[in-house]
């Protein structure tokens, strides 16, 4: 037997994008074993809500992360909507349908320039991250901001976008397919590309199921699981989605599912604008949260859940999150027993991990 | 499988303009809708302090005594939520960020009292053994009455 080496990997190392620690047991240059370990980022946001007030409570939860802040903000109204019955309006259904797909666009294409950033391909890296700025600038004009949105609120929405804006981000989001299609070819046809994803850290369905593995690293492993798809959202039903699956299960599968879904999103986006209905966006709220409720939302990175109890005050009991990167990191570590210490990035990003969401 | 497939677009990029902004020269152009640096009528401020209580990063601090409305412009996350519960409408999020400083910065923002007020200030401040017998009895009124939400110096003029 050759001789075993722990080699530690992260909290802070120049390939990681978030503060993860591995300890890596490898023989020669193969990983055998990958302890993980996490706790370098708690903010204790949860613990906040004794502190907030529950309708405040939005622009805290929004600050889980700052890539699907609209997704957690959303989860957390959906969570408090659930809780005291609120039906919000349609066109606020359809508004934040299509601010969480556009967030879904601007996840992926992070995603992508930071997969090309840790096999060393920069300038693709960089032309992705271009493509970024488009998005971002269309949540500017939108929302008012570019990370943070604060724009959800229990019962609907803060603020409204009128028409012109709406054809105006249609018509910037069809300029921009052909731009994600060139780089797209680069990353699904590209040798070099190929070399470093395909066959590497093969997840197989049963391993994903068993996992319990959610998000693209689950629909990479041919596993046609979708919250969007199960909630049986009335919207996302009418607009015809129907989840990415790819069977490969290896990182190349990992990335073609999300490519896949950049187009896909965009084209619910544009489907929806299509079809959004004029009236208010927001309903009043009266009265305080008094049960429990668990909503679902499906976050770029996968499944997340927002459990919220309420006691009739303005204060919340218990607010618990579960963010996708959770449910992912044993999938994680299964990838990484029998890779090779070079891939430990790639496999590592393959799950798109965020680790302050992890945290929270 | 293709080789050199990142070649037109880089090609493109190498000989098109740049991307980016050239920040600071060309300023940046914000849109319309932008959730900006907070501004403040503080003549149509009544501090009642609501902005300061809803705000859920402490930025705000209102003091009724002095008639003062400060902000920490670094601890502000421009949520703006301030602005949607000032019931004076006095609040407004600008165009635009702060800009990047050394230190936290922390705007101060004073009421003056009303012109009629000021004139009466003055003209006591021409006769000092006046102004001292009315300000002396400033204290002692506005100590009767705590909680009387406006004392003020320039008050007692009348009396
Ligand atoms: S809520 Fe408006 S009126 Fe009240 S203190 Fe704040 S700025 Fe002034
Ligand atoms: S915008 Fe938000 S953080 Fe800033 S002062 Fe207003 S309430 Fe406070």
């Amino acid at each position: 037997m050759a001789k075993r080496t722990v080699i530690p990997f992260g909290p802070q190392h120049p390939v990681l994008p978030e503060p993860v620690h591995l300890d890596l047991v490898l023989e020669d240059e193969t990983v055998v074993e990958a302890i993980p370990s996490i706790g370098y980022i708690h903010r204790g946001l949860e613990k906040l809500v004794e502190k907030r007030e529950w309708p405040e409570m939005v622009s805290v939860i929004e600050r889980i992360c700052g890539i699907c802040s609209f997704g957690h903000g959303m989860g957390y109204c959906l969570s408090i909507e659930g809780n005291m019955g609120i039906q919000i309006p349609e066109r606020a259904e359809y508004l934040r349908l299509i601010w969480h797909e556009l967030g879904r666009v601007h996840s992926h294409l992070l995603w992508l320039g930071l997969l090309a950033d840790s096999f060393g391909f920069e300038s693709l890296y960089m032309h992705t991250w271009k493509l970024r700025e488009t998005v971002l600038d269309l949540f500017e004009r939108t929302t008012g901001g570019r990370v943070i949105f604060s724009v959800c609120k229990v019962g609907g929405l803060r603020r409204d976008v009128d028409a012109d804006t709406l054809a105006l981000m249609e018509r910037k989001l069809t300029e921009l397919v052909p731009e994600i299609e060139e780089l797209a070819k680069v990353f699904i046809e590209d040798s070099s590309v190929g070399s470093r994803l395909k066959g590497v850290g093969v997840l197989t369905a049963e391993e994903a199921a068993a996992l319990g593995a959610v998000g693209p690293v689950a629909r990479g492993s041919g596993l046609r699981m979708d919250v969007r798809l199960e909630e049986k959202d009335r919207l996302y039903v009418d607009l015809g989605f129907e989840p990415c699956v790819e069977t490969a299960g290896d990182s190349h599968a990992r990335c073609v599912v999300r490519i896949r879904e950049l187009f896909q999103s965009i084209e619910l986006i544009k489907a929806a604008i299509q079809r959004i209905p004029d009236g208010e966006v927001s309903v009043p709220v009266k009265g305080n949260p008094e049960r429990e409720y668990i909503a679902r939302v499906e976050q770029p990175r996968g499944e997340a859940y927002y459990y919220s109890k309420g006691a009739g005050e303005k204060f919340l009991k218990r607010i618990r999150v579960r963010t996708p990167t959770n449910a992912n990191i044993p999938a994680m570590v299964k990838t990484l027993a029998g890779a090779q210490l070079a891939d430990v990035p790639i496999l590592i990003l393959t799950i798109d991990p965020c680790i302050s969401c992890t945290e929270r | 499988m293709k080789f050199l497939s990142m070649g037109k677009v880089v090609l493109r990029s190498l000989f098109g303009k740049p991307s980016t902004y050239g920040y600071p020269f060309t300023p940046r152009e914000y849109p319309d809708t932008l959730r900006g640096a907070i501004g403040i009528d503080i003549d149509a401020c009544i501090f009642c302090g609501l902005c300061a209580r809803k705000c859920p990063t402490d930025a705000i601090e209102v003091n009724r005594q002095e008639k003062s409305w400060t902000i920490k412009r670094m601890q502000c996350v421009y949520c703006s939520y301030c602005v949607d519960t000032c019931m004076k409408n006095c609040l407004w999020t600008e165009h635009t960020h702060v800009v990047p400083d050394t230190v936290k910065q922390v705007d101060t923002y004073k009421q003056e009292p009303p012109e009629a007020e000021e004139e009466a200030a003055e003209e006591q401040l021409e006769t000092p053994a006046s102004t001292e017998a009315s300000l002396g009895q400033t204290d002692s009124e506005s100590a009767g009455q705590a909680e009387t939400p406006e004392p003020q110096e320039g008050e007692p003029a009348d009396a």
